[in-house]
């Protein structure tokens, strides 16, 4: 059974159409990606799947329940952590969590010890009695994913759950859903940060303007696209880009750091252009490398295309 | 309809309301302080029978304490970013009102007790005894419907509560001079008490005029249904109202 199941769903703001009939499924134990520029309509479908919006038409389906006629049983199956969802400043991080736990109907003694369990495992157990308003961001954002994950729910939803945060605060909620994925949970993931996506994600839906432009493992989105490959090289003193940019078998050629990456359809030409260029310029290569397409590459090209 | 999530939602939003927003300045600003400078601006220094006035103005403070917490709930949430979360918890738009509505009438309920105990105590009340058993009906009801307004008058808000704060004080503090507070409703003449007709507030103070033995127009069964009409009213509306609007502000 699919864990959800969206249909032909559209959501207008004013004039504004913001998702325009958009179908996908989720199978249970999934972790999916929902990947778009900002604007693309990807909150706004994760607001109607999750509860927070009625769509204007389409329906949803989560867990092999209609959203429209029995939201409030699958909201009990689900943890999210939408985009704006902060957590209490007034109460203690224990409190915003014992607080969740009761609503997703937890009796007290599982509330109390779910929450114990909660602080340890994100790194809070000290601070678990501080009003959260004393918290820093990293430490807010761990105690609105715990929040989300107080009842152990089937399926999990992530708006942008990393957003701005620092490295420790990003890695520990990274396992933590991880960990969750592992123990069973579908885990649905929006997100910009394609890196991420592409690292967590079994499956990806890429949309743009409200529409799906593709749905695919992000491996085989990088095949499908393995035209869109690079060449990067650094020498070892500055070069400017330009200089490949009149090559016939160079699609585009651009600085990454103190490198230069330059993707053709064609490596093999581009590494013989390369090592004329050395030769001509009497310069030394410090490190090449020939690059697949990035599921970023993959991203661009499609939000490029459709557009 | 499932009862259990419906029930549960009512009860831990009402509990999280108390144990988050009854201790906020605006509920006793406007709540407490604000009545009580009424209720010296019109009692002191004026020869008045204050037993025959009592009536009115514990009305006034239940219809002030009750209204004080709804208006705020709302926009501070969406302020401080929470109300999304609440969005995707197993709760829906008039479980939401439902509890904040049953937490405003909590703060209602004991600020007016003590009220009324303490006029019970120094005033020279009487408490009819055929008419005493509404008083916790009247007390209730009130209570409900004042906390149900307060609600209501949030529901289209966005995330500043100072906004609804003031609109919320410009239409509590007309209700309160047409509700038979300042005047005794058996003392407006026939011309002038139809307006009051409009204000729920003028129900309970009659109602309370009758349990107080004082000059009361309805009959008190006719107080409590119509304060029901209007508690009613004022759920159904707040919570139209709020399901167009939840995302204003987000």
């Amino acid at each position: 059974m699919a864990a959800i199941e969206v249909r032909d769903l559209v959501k207008t703001f004013g004039e504004t159409k913001a998702v325009r009939g958009i179908s996908f499924s989720v199978e249970e134990g999934e972790f999916f990606g929902l990947l778009g520029p900002n604007g693309a309509g990807k909150t706004t479908t994760i607001r109607m799947m999750t509860g927070v919006l009625r769509p204007d038409s389409g329906s949803v389906s989560v867990l092999g329940m209609d959203m429209r006629k029995r939201s409030l049983e699958a909201k009990e199956k689900m943890g999210v952590i939408p985009e704006v969802g902060n957590v209490y400043p007034d109460l203690s991080g224990r409190e915003n969590l014992e607080l969740m736990a009761r609503y997703y109907g937890l009796p007290r003694k599982l509330r109390e010890d779910r929450a114990e369990r909660t602080l340890k495992e994100l790194g809070l157990a000290e601070r678990g009695d501080d009003p959260v308003k004393k918290y820093s961001k990293g430490m807010r954002q761990r105690i609105s994913i715990g929040c989300a994950m107080i009842h152990e729910p089937p399926l999990l939803f992530l708006d942008e759950p990393t957003e701005g945060l620092d490295v420790q605060s990003r890695r520990m909620i990274l396992e933590k859903v991880k960990q969750l994925n592992k123990n069973g949970s579908t885990v649905v993931l929006t997100t910009h940060n394609i890196e991420e996506a592409s690292r967590l994600c079994q499956r990806v839906c890429i949309i743009n303007k409200g529409q799906v432009l593709v749905i695919d493992s992000p491996e085989r989105l990088r095949a499908t696209f393995e035209k869109v490959q690079s060449v990067e090289v650094s020498f070892d003193r500055k070069v400017d880009c330009s200089i490949f940019s009149s090559e016939s078998c160079v699609a585009k050629a651009e600085e990454a750091g103190d490198k230069l990456r330059i993707y053709t359809s064609d490596p093999d030409l581009v590494i013989e252009r390369i090592m004329a260029i050395k030769e001509e310029k009497g310069l030394r290569i410090i490190s090449m490398a020939t690059l697949g397409p990035t599921l970023e590459d993959v991203f661009v090209k499609l939000t490029e295309e459709k557009t | 309809m499932n009862y259990r999530i419906i029930t549960k939602g009512v009860l831990v939003t009402a509990r999280k309301d108390v144990r988050i927003y009854y201790r906020k300045a605006p509920v006793f600003i406007f709540g407490l302080i604000l009545p009580t400078f009424l209720f010296f601006a019109f009692f002191v220094g004026r020869d008045l029978d204050v037993a025959k006035y009592f009536p009115g103005f514990l009305a006034m403070s239940l219809f002030f304490t009750a209204s004080s917490v709804g208006p705020l709930i709302i926009p501070w949430e969406k302020q401080q970013g929470t109300f999304e979360r609440l969005l995707t918890l197993p709760v829906n738009i008039p479980i939401l009102v439902t509890g904040d509505t049953l937490a405003g009438a909590g703060f209602g309920l004991i600020i007016s007790t003590i009220v009324l105990l303490f006029g019970a105590a120094f005033l020279p009340l009487t408490f009819p005894l055929a008419t005493i058993l509404a008083l916790p009906v009247l007390f209730i009801l009130g209570n409900i419907c004042f906390a149900a307004l307060g609600v209501l008058l949030s529901s289209p808000a966005g995330r500043v509560p100072a906004n609804i704060m003031m609109l919320a004080a410009l239409v509590r503090f007309p209700l309160i001079f047409i509700s038979g507070i300042f005047i005794p409703l058996s003392e407006l003449p026939p011309e002038a008490r139809w307006i009051t007709y409009f204000s729920p507030l003028t129900y309970l103070v009659d109602g309370l005029n009758a349990v107080m033995g004082q000059v009361n127009v309805f009959p008190i069964a006719l107080d409590a249904l119509v304060l029901s009409a209007f508690t009613a009213g004022f759920l159904v509306l707040a919570s139209w109202t709020l399901q167009r609007k939840a995302l204003k502000g987000l």
